[in-house]
């Protein structure tokens, strides 16, 4: 699939926004006034941006509102729903904490679930299509919730735990990388299937159907090669969990910033990948496998 | 969110008028649907004998035609150097002035210097009066390199064609075979035939190196090494007469089978022996005496010899039992298994003889017999360039005509039905006429079919009267001329210079020319006395084609809604084995630019030239535009360009003219049908019924009842000059070729381009038409370059995997004459010694108003350069047909290189390159217009 | 309607023969000239005469080569367009309600109007049968002509998809699928008519024929005459007469 910089900012932070967000709202880390307001700034900013950054790849944004009607049957719709919910929900919790209202706690608690929430039906946007085989599993909502956790850890969790929840993070993305790698192998959808033609023999394209270019190869037929996505799992790996877990080993608060900064830099690059791995099965049409 | 409501019934446009398409030369009807005055949809009209209401890629892609930014808006003047494509747009008067200040000195003092040749025209009927009004031998339409072996091979021997000049009885034929076809002239037909077929269970063969279009969907495919059919062919005859499996009744009724060759030596050898009235006879079995041919009751003996002459059956009888013939002997060389041949004969006896039905239509003959019933061989056959496009096409074009009289299958009911003019023998063909005098029309047609040495286009002095040499003895049977070999005889000024090169619709600085990079420099070569070698080019087209380049003068034409036409039965008409029909064309949209319709340019040049029949006796022009000489133009008396609502309105064929002729048509649909009386509709060379009818409707003005030529005597009579006798000799050099190509039966040779294989060049290569592309139009057209933007050299798996070739890679491909560098694919389904490409895809950079890096630029590129327009050697004989000059394309063979990817520069394009083109003034390019005529 | 209907009255939809289709990619212009001017917006193309040319197409024709075993390589043209799914997962992802399938005929549309462009819809479908507009931005996908097939201003015989009308082979067939006595049902059961990618769920109405079997057919060998030399051969052959 197209990695297109707006989903991949979308996704990035969102994930990290609403993952700051539950911390924050569960009083993990306690803060006050000014400082609170900031924090929670930075969460809702995180969310937020994320959120208008998705509206940048819509053909018509100003109707963008509609996108909030199907939420019987659509995730996207859901995870609108979701999103606005969660964040208007935790505005009096974000008020309380700044202006020490005091608010009980477990409204927070219900702003946490809905976060968790919202990431899962970001998630299942993806989760859900049966002709992105690496994104049909399991491993995609626990990939964003473990992204968001740890993330949000980063900012807002005691060190050992958001140190424990980014190698967690590395794990869940490591197995997550091993299953979709073979995630369209396993899905059994080859040249052959996808035109019927197995049936007679060995498929392979003759001719394309067309030379010039179109939405769908744009869209959905993205092959990076092979030594590149090595590469790139490394510098995620290294900007998501090694260099923040690092940092965060060192007896300086302060370096918690420039490890978010950076795991949210691995966490882009995991995305992109997330993306231009992942193989639609109309690419079988135009011999993009098989 | 509710259903919205939708508007399932809406308006579909103002209003829809009727014309003919002219996105090919097919000819289909179209439905053009207009709102807001402007063309908003293109679709098939289904009431039109050809297309039946459907249409092809290009058809339906009409409305990005007339909206292309390539369109030529004005006259144009050169002002650079030529091929610059530096031009200055002209007023109409200040053109027209121009070729009449070319065109009048030359007619007055030497007329041959104007060479007046045309392309995929469709009024070679005008444009050939026009040429015979001026006065030059020089004239002649795109036949010669495109098929014309195959018109030839056809006249001669059945007396009609392949091409779009018949086809398969698609009701009732269960066994279709095909040699060599990608599109043909009636694409659609085919399609809809081969649809037909498909919906009945009928079977479909295929014969062609490459498995694509109709072989793709062929029951089974014969992959023939190229330029071997014949052999197949006439292995498949020898099969066949070998186990017996020969319709005799047709051979003795209705061929030249049971006619006697002469036997002695001399002057008549091999000739059919004639009687006192110099009729040729046979004999008849009743009596075992002589008898006419055409005599009523009479049982012509197939095995009679007489005199010591044999007849033509038993002469065919040894040619081809001969074991040379064998599928043993030919499987090699035509590169299919021995006992593929023998299963390919045993499928089409067994549709001939065993699937053999009767067709209760009683009917009478020329002879006057009376038949109760119709003898129906559901075996059916077609062939195109495939055979056509190889120096031995002619013979392999007969051998297959031979193969379809042998199975009694022509113009049976199942077999290959002609469609009017044709049938027409080669007798009731005009012979060439070229003696050209000062100031003088010339006294017949240029073309026509030579019946022997006497008619050829020689000068008293021997040399060649025509600039193309068609009619002389490099190229005897040469009925469509040979338009690949005008610019470089012109060029070379052999036979002799020329001054005007007057062209109209013919890409020939690009894709329809051989040896195109050189074509390109011919055009542009100066003298000592720094004067183009072709002094003066003057061109026709619509489009800002490549050759616009390499014009002086052009006269830029209306696009195909924007003009008066006439598909004509004097020239390539719409007719169908059941009915003559012709069509026209007419303004459904008015120009919006600076252009007019060619034939009224033609016209108004001839009335300011004076030439005879298009002026009036005070010098007047006879004809105010094309429309006016449709309707009013008299070829014969009462005879015109068009046989519908002649006279009052009712008459068919013919009448006087009717001035609501066009508008009649109009009403119709643009067509009009004649349809064939039942009875006439089989058997149509030798049944009155069907004689009759066409003299009616004017094709002939008397019956042309004829016999099926197995034995050529025309042929033979070359042969026998080649042989020494008479007086008309052909040169030494010419005498061996001669002797081997004008065989009077049918036979095969390997092509000339087999030669090419002693230097290495071992490999064939091949083009094919793709179904959605015509030749260089399609890529002007912004729906169809999005599906065929560039091509690729097709490699077969043994060359691939031999060379290491991967996805990606470049080859260099070489011939004799030429390099080239181009992309490359794989293709299994392939001849294993065969390469292929899609035709005319490349395109020179900045034509066709297409940005300079197009991917038709840059990928996209010809084989063209690769071919020859002469054979090797020092006579400047032509890489063509020796029988009728028809250009060898397909004789090709080429060297493969893998070009590794490290030695190609990064972005390197396809090679060769040459300079960009400049839009023509106002074309507008790629940077011009958007469809909905806005500003991009 | 995002979610699908429970039950469709019909289902419409094609079926392409395999066996005829020569990949002329007629129907694929026949295509893009009705729905230019038809049903949404027009079918944009983009940079058309440039170096990069693109366009929306709702229909398009695929060639490849099969290699079966013990047979010669053969190509086979494969057009491609919405199989109007009756579980279609382009309707259901989609937030906005603009996808939808028609409960009257099973038809799959996407109502431009209510289109934000976001693409999940063609992302959903396996098949690839959606393309986004570049120049509007809303999703674009075959509408099986619901603009012709009930359209009262076209002849009877005319109200059939554009496609359809114009294939010179007849390799495309209109019709209800729901119904077994149909013409399109019973092609389906003759010559085994199969569904693309089945095990994805989304249960395709349209339906592909097969390329039949190729290759020679049993024909009685031929056997030469018994006879000896040419004049032998005459003697049999003539005999016949
Ligand atoms: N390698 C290779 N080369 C081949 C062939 C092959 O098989 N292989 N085939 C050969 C054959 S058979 C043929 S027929 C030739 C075809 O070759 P051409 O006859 O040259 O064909 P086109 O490229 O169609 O060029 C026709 C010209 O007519 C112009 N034109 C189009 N419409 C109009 C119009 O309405 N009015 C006017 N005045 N002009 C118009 C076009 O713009 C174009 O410049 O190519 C030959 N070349
Ligand atoms: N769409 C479309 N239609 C066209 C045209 C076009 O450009 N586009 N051009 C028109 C013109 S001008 C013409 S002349 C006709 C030509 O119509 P076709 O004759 O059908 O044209 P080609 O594409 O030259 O096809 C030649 C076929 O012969 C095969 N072939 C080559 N060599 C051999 C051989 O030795 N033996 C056998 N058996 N097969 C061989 C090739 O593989 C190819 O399939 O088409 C006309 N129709
Ligand atoms: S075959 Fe196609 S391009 Fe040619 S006349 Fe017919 S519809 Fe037009
Ligand atoms: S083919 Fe694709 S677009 Fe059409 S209904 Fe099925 S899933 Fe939807
Ligand atoms: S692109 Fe349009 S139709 Fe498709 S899912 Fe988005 S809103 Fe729905
Ligand atoms: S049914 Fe209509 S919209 Fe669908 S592919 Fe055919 S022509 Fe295009
Ligand atoms: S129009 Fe018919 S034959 Fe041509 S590509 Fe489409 S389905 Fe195939
Ligand atoms: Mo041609």
């Amino acid at each position: 699939m197209n990695p297109a910089p707006s989903v991949i900012i979308f996704t990035t932070l969102s994930g990290a926004g609403f993952g700051f967000l539950a911390y924050l709202a569960l009083g993990i880390l306690t803060v006050a006034g000014w400082p609170a307001f900031f924090l929670w700034a930075l969460g809702y900013g995180l969310a937020v941006v994320g959120l208008l950054a998705s509206a940048f790849h819509l053909g018509n944004p100003q109707r963008a509102l509609l996108a909030f009607t199907q939420w019987r049957s659509s995730w996207l719709s859901r995870e609108a729903w979701a999103a606005v919910a969660t964040l208007i929900l935790l505005a009096p919790m974000a008020l309380s904490d700044w202006l020490g209202l005091g608010l009980p706690r477990w409204i927070g608690g219900i702003g946490a679930v809905l976060c968790v929430a919202t990431l899962l039906c970001t998630s299942m946007i993806y989760t859900q299509l049966k002709s992105v085989p690496r994104w049909h599993d399991p491993m995609t909502p626990v990939t964003f919730l473990a992204f968001a956790a740890a993330g949000g850890a980063i900012l807002a969790a005691p060190k050992l735990v958001a140190i424990a929840l980014c190698l967690l993070l590395a794990a869940v993305l490591a197995y997550g990388w091993k299953r979709g790698d073979t995630a369209f192998a396993r899905a059994g959808q080859t040249i052959g299937s996808a035109t019927g033609l197995d049936r007679l023999g060995e498929t392979k394209v003759f001719e394309p159907a067309h030379t010039a270019g179109n939405y769908l190869m744009r869209e959905m037929i993205y092959v990076v090669g092979r030594r590149h996505v090595a590469k790139l799992r490394v510098i995620a790996l290294g900007l998501v969990t090694a260099l923040p877990v690092i940092l965060l080993a060192l007896p300086f608060p302060a370096l918690a910033a420039p490890a978010f900064v950076l795991h949210l830099a691995g966490a882009a690059c995991a995305r992109w990948l997330f993306f231009a791995q992942a193989e639609h099965v109309v690419g079988l049409y135009y011999g993009a496998r098989g | 969110m509710n259903v919205p409501r939708l508007e399932t019934s809406p308006a579909v446009s103002d209003e829809i008028r009727q014309t003919t398409c002219y996105m090919c030369a097919c000819r289909c009807g179209i439905n053009v649907h207009m709102k807001e005055g402007r063309v908003s949809y293109i679709e098939g009209n289904r009431d039109h004998p050809i297309n039946k209401g459907v249409l092809c890629a290009k058809g339906a892609s009409g409305i990005m035609q007339v909206t292309a930014p390539s369109r030529l808006k004005a006259p144009l003047k050169r002002v650079g150097p030529r091929g610059s494509g530096a031009f200055e747009e002209i007023t109409w008067d200040e053109a027209l002035d121009l070729a009449v200040q070319w065109m009048k000195p030359l007619r007055e003092t030497a007329p041959e210097k104007l060479a007046f040749f045309t392309g995929r025209d469709q009024s070679q009927s005008l444009t050939g009066w026009w040429a015979q009004a001026y006065g030059t031998p020089n004239y002649a339409a795109h036949g010669g390199f495109c098929s014309v072996n195959m018109a030839a091979g056809g006249i001669y021997t059945i007396g009609g064609a392949f091409w779009e000049f018949g086809q398969p009885d698609w009701e009732r034929t269960n066994l279709f075979v095909m040699f060599g076809v990608a599109e043909d002239h009636d694409s659609n037909p085919i399609k809809i035939g081969i649809g037909k077929l498909k919906e009945r269970g009928a079977r479909v063969i295929s014969v062609n190196p490459v498995r694509t279009g109709y072989s793709a969907v062929a029951d089974d495919w014969y992959g023939i090494t190229p330029g071997t059919d014949g052999l197949l062919i006439l292995s498949l005859i020898h099969c066949l007469m070998e186990a017996g499996k020969i319709d005799l009744n047709y051979l003795a009724q209705w061929t030249n089978a049971p006619m006697l060759v002469n036997s002695q030596r001399g002057a008549e050898k091999g000739m059919l022996v004639k009687n006192a009235e110099r009729q040729p006879f046979v004999i008849d079995r009743r009596t075992g005496q002589p008898a006419p041919w055409d005599g009523q009751g009479v049982e012509p003996d197939l095995g009679a010899t007489w005199e010591g002459h044999r007849t033509v059956f038993q002469h065919m009888a040894e040619e081809y039992l001969d074991p040379k013939y064998a599928p043993e002997a030919v499987s090699a060389r035509v590169g299919i298994a021995a006992e593929r041949i023998r299963s390919l004969a045993a499928e089409l006896a067994q549709a001939a003889f065993d699937h053999a039905f009767t067709l209760s239509r009683p009917w009478k003959d020329f002879r006057g017999n009376q038949h109760e019933a119709m003898q129906g061989r559901p075996v059916s056959f077609h062939a195109m360039r495939g055979i056509s496009a190889h120096s031995n096409g002619f013979q392999t074009a007969r051998a297959l005509h031979l193969l379809q009289i042998i199975l009694g299958s022509v113009e049976a009911p199942g077999g290959y039905r002609l469609k009017p003019p044709y049938p027409k023998p080669v007798e009731a063909h005009p012979t060439p006429h070229f003696a050209s005098a000062p100031g003088k029309p010339l006294s017949g047609p240029h073309l026509g079919y030579v019946r022997g040495p006497d008619d050829l286009a020689l000068l008293p002095d021997g040399s060649p009267a025509r600039i193309d040499k068609a009619f002389t003895w490099e190229n005897p049977l040469s009925a469509h001329g040979l338009m690949h070999m005008l610019i470089p005889n012109a060029h070379a000024g052999d036979p002799y210079r020329i001054d005007t090169l007057f062209l109209y619709m013919a890409n020939m600085s690009w894709n329809s020319s051989m040896n195109t990079t050189r074509v390109m420099e011919m055009l542009t070569e100066q003298g000592a006395d720094g004067e183009y070698i072709i002094p003066r080019i003057i061109y026709s087209d619509a489009y800002a084609s490549e050759m616009v380049a390499y014009a002086d003068l052009i006269l830029p034409d209306t696009t195909y809604l924007e003009r008066h036409d006439c598909i004509s039965l004097l020239d390539r008409p719409i007719s169908e084995p059941d009915a003559a029909g012709d069509a026209i064309r007419w303004p459904v949209i008015a120009p919006d630019r600076g252009v007019r319709c060619f034939q009224s340019v033609l016209l108004d040049l001839g009335a300011r030239l004076g030439l005879p029949g298009m002026v009036n006796e005070d010098g007047s022009a006879k004809f105010h535009d094309y429309e006016d000489y449709i309707i009013n133009h008299q070829r014969r008396p009462g005879v015109g360009p068009l046989i519908g609502f002649r006279g009052n309105g009712e008459e068919e064929g013919r009448g006087a003219p009717n001035p609501a002729q066009m508008q009649r048509y109009i009403e119709n649909g643009a067509f009009y049908q004649a349809h064939i009386p039942e009875e006439a509709s089989f058997y149509k060379p030798w049944n009155a019924g069907y004689q009759d009818w066409a003299v009616r409707i004017g094709l002939y003005e008397t019956p042309q009842p004829y016999l099926f030529s197995i034995w050529s005597e025309p042929m033979r009579r070359f042969q026998l000059a080649a042989e020494g006798q008479g007086d008309r000799q052909p040169p030494d050099h010419l005498r061996a070729r001669l002797k081997e190509a004008m065989h009077p039966l049918p036979i095969w040779y390997p092509p000339y381009g087999d030669a090419d294989a002693d230097y290495g060049y071992t490999v064939h290569a091949l083009t094919q038409r793709p179904m959605d592309m015509y030749h260089s139009w399609g890529s002007q057209n912004a729906w169809l370059r999005q599906i065929k933007g560039h091509n690729a050299l097709y490699l077969p798996t043994a060359i691939w995997q031999a060379q290491g070739f991967e996805k990606g890679d470049f080859a260099r491909v070489s011939s004799r004459n030429g390099v080239i560098e181009v992309p490359v694919a794989h293709m299994a389904a392939l001849n294993p010694n065969t390469v292929w490409t899609w035709n005319a895809i490349g395109k020179r950079r900045g034509s066709w108003a297409l940005d300079k890096d197009a991917p038709e630029s840059n990928l996209g590129f010809l084989l063209n350069h690769l071919i020859s327009e002469l054979l090797p050697g020092e006579t400047r004989l032509s890489n063509s047909d020796p029988v009728t000059g028809q250009a060898a394309w397909f004789d090709c063979r080429v060297r493969i290189e893998r070009v590794p990817a490290a030695d190609r520069p990064e972005g390197r394009p396809a090679q060769p390159q040459f300079a960009v083109l400049p839009d023509p003034p106002h074309a507008e390019g790629g940077r011009g217009l958007d469809k909905k005529g806005a500003r991009a | 309607m995002t979610c699908l209907p429970g039950k469709v009255d019909k289902a419409l939809g094609l079926v392409i023969d395999l066996d005829t289709c020569v990949g002329c990619q007629a129907c694929v212009t026949a295509c893009k000239g009705w729905n230019d001017q038809g049903y949404g917006v027009p079918l944009s193309d983009q940079n058309a005469y440039g170096a990069k040319p693109s366009g929306t197409f709702l229909n398009r024709v695929h060639s490849y080569e099969v290699q079966a075993e013990n047979a010669a390589p053969q190509v086979v043209n494969f057009p491609r367009s919405c199989l109007h799914c009756a579980d279609a997962p382009c309707v259901t992802v989609c937030p906005t309600g603009a996808s939808y399938k028609r409960s009257e005929d099973g038809i799959v549309l996407v109502n431009e109007d209510a289109c934000i462009g976001c693409g999940l819809c063609a992302w959903a479908c396996p098949y690839g049968a959606r393309e986004m507009d570049a120049d509007a931005g809303v999703m674009k996908k075959c509408t099986l002509c619901v603009d012709r097939i009930y359209n009262t201003h076209l002849p009877e015989e005319d109200r059939e998809p554009a496609c359809v009308r114009t294939c010179p082979t007849g390799a495309r067939h209109f019709g209800d699928l729901s119904d077994p006595t149909s013409k399109v049902s019973q092609l389906v059961e003759a010559r085994g008519g199969y569904a693309l990618m089945p095990e994805l769920g989304t249960k395709p109405v349209n339906r592909y024929l097969p390329p039949r079997k190729k290759g020679a057919v049993a024909a009685p060998v031929l056997e030469p005459l018994e006879a000896k030399g040419l004049a032998g051969w005459l003697d049999r052959i003539l005999g016949k007469i």
